[in-house]
């Protein structure tokens, strides 16, 4: 047996296929994933996203501390603002994607569950000279409320906590957080849809998720989150990106920080020297987008055959992949040179074109490449 | 637990079986093989008119989650194929039974038949 979120028997409850995920007894869906993409695209749907690390900073030196802890900067954070970042080691591999939450007295950070021990032990061989204080908060659930309809269900459901109104809930933005005694609200996900992510102790995770059942909200497994992240071109780690990828291919460039010049962040003299040396190289190997309309689904390993500008011939692979419920054919991310011209995929001893394009394929319900 | 008709047969790989009046069989994936799979989103039909032998490679399902090969239980001749399976493979998942069937083959040994497992047998080996 796993570890069990406070949500367990609720998943139970709606009929749950439970599968372990990094340790954790985790639905990847309940009645169909099909089901729970399309609600969450077009209605709203909810995730337990329990299993995922949350960690608070404070201290006097927090912003300093993470300043140099992360690629991204946080100085650049207004009061109750996230940002998305990676956490490099010296030679610039991605030891772990992470949201940063500003707060009024220090940061919140949500890491990947798979890499908790690992960036714990990070963060914390990283701590002399600082005044600093991490706080692993597992006294606290996930619920992230996601799709177009999220905010409208959910604002009367949280309506009887007396620090919060239907003004401040619906004008909270993007990438924006808002915080009561019980209640931690960031309007971030991992859809491509509009919605939340709310943290909050497990005895009241379990109401909410039982009053946003009662609100239509479908319960929505792993199974859908993958497919809804990778249609809205989000990376997922271990997979696009890990500890051998530099952020520079995997899509991450626009996550670093680099002004002011003297932050010196972790990972920063390796990444440096990776950017000079691929302005020169034409064929540095980036994160794309790959669609095939025909018959058949990408799948994560597949060697991908392209051709470059130049004529020659080179090998990438795709680092995720599956069908996309939205599109109704296959999608994927792969990891292949910057001037490849036209690529193929071998599916069943078959050569199939694959079209490139930007990652990013679905955004709030709609397709968003040409 | 899966649903599993006792007048049909099985097979390890997961496919069911059904032997009709005019002795051709009819093929299909168990509601098991189905639950598995999740929603299924392809289907990589085998042509009619076309022989194979017990144990080939039949036709190919493909899930949002995984691709996975469907084995021809019995030896013989292609003689129907599901096509509204191209448009609709999630047939398969709502009536694996019924209009999710793949095929019909006409058994060219029908002593193969005598080698496929029954419902019971069949769900000793899911469990």
């Amino acid at each position: 047996m796993g570890n069990r979120t406070a949500l367990f028997e609720n998943h139970q409850q709606s009929g749950a296929k439970l599968v372990d995920f990094g340790g954790w007894d985790m639905p990847i869906q309940y009645t169909s994933l099909m089901e729970e993409h399309r609600a969450v695209r077009e209605h709203a749907g909810m995730f337990d996203v329990s299993h995922m690390t949350i960690v608070d900073i404070s201290g006097s030196d927090a912003k300093a501390w993470l300043r140099k802890l992360l690629a991204n900067d946080v100085a650049r954070l207004h009061p109750n603002q996230a940002l998305y970042t990676g956490m490099l080691n010296e030679d610039a591999g991605v030891i772990d994607d992470l949201i940063v939450y500003h707060r009024d007295n220090g940061y919140r950070l949500v890491v990947n569950c798979a890499t908790r021990e690992k960036d714990l032990a990070w963060m914390q061989s990283h701590q002399a000279g600082f005044d600093v204080t991490l706080k692993e908060r597992s006294d606290l659930s996930i619920i992230a409320v996601q799709g177009p309809e999220a905010m409208a269900t959910l604002a009367p459901l949280l309506l009887n906590d007396p620090d919060i109104n239907e003004d401040s809930l619906t004008a909270l933005k993007p990438f924006y957080a808002m915080e009561t005694d019980r209640l931690f609200i960031g309007r971030t996900g991992y859809t491509g849809e509009d919605g939340v992510e709310i943290m909050l102790p497990h005895d009241a995770a379990r109401q909410l998720w039982d009053s946003l059942l009662a609100a239509g909200v479908k319960p929505a497994g792993l199974g859908a989150r993958d497919t809804l992240r990778l249609e809205a071109g989000m990376n997922l780690y271990g997979h696009d990106m890990d500890e051998s990828i530099s952020p520079l291919a995997a899509n991450m460039a626009w996550t670093i920080c680099w002004e002011p010049e003297d932050r010196d962040f972790i990972g920063r003299t390796a990444l440096q020297a990776q950017r000079e040396q691929r302005q020169d190289d034409a064929s540095r190997l980036m994160l794309k987008g790959l669609v095939m309309e025909e018959r058949g689904v990408l799948r994560e390993g597949l060697t991908v055959h392209c051709q470059l500008d130049d004529g020659s011939e080179a090998q990438g692979q795709i680092t995720s992949g599956t069908f996309s419920p939205t599109l109704k054919h296959s999608i994927a991310l792969a990891r292949i040179p910057a001037n490849t011209a036209s690529c193929e995929v071998e599916l069943r001893n078959k050569r199939i074109p694959v079209r490139i394009v930007r990652p990013g394929f679905v955004r709030f319900g709609k397709k968003v490449f040409d | 637990m899966s649903d599993l008709p006792s007048e049909l047969q099985y097979t390890a790989t997961h496919e069911w079986i059904r032997v009709e009046d005019d002795h051709s069989v009819t093929i299909g994936i168990t509601d098991h093989a189905q639950d598995l799979l999740g929603d299924i989103v392809f289907i990589e039909l085998p042509e009619e008119g076309s022989t194979v032998a017990a144990k080939d490679e039949l036709s190919v399902i493909e899930s949002v989650k995984a691709a996975s090969d469907i084995y021809a239980p019995v030896s013989g001749e292609i003689i129907a194929v599901n096509e509204d399976l191209a448009d609709a493979p999630e047939t398969v998942n709502s009536s694996p039974y019924g209009e999710g069937w793949i095929c019909r083959i006409l058994p060219s040994n029908p002593a193969e038949l005598e080698e496929l497992l029954d419902a019971d047998t069949y769900a000793g080996l899911c469990e």
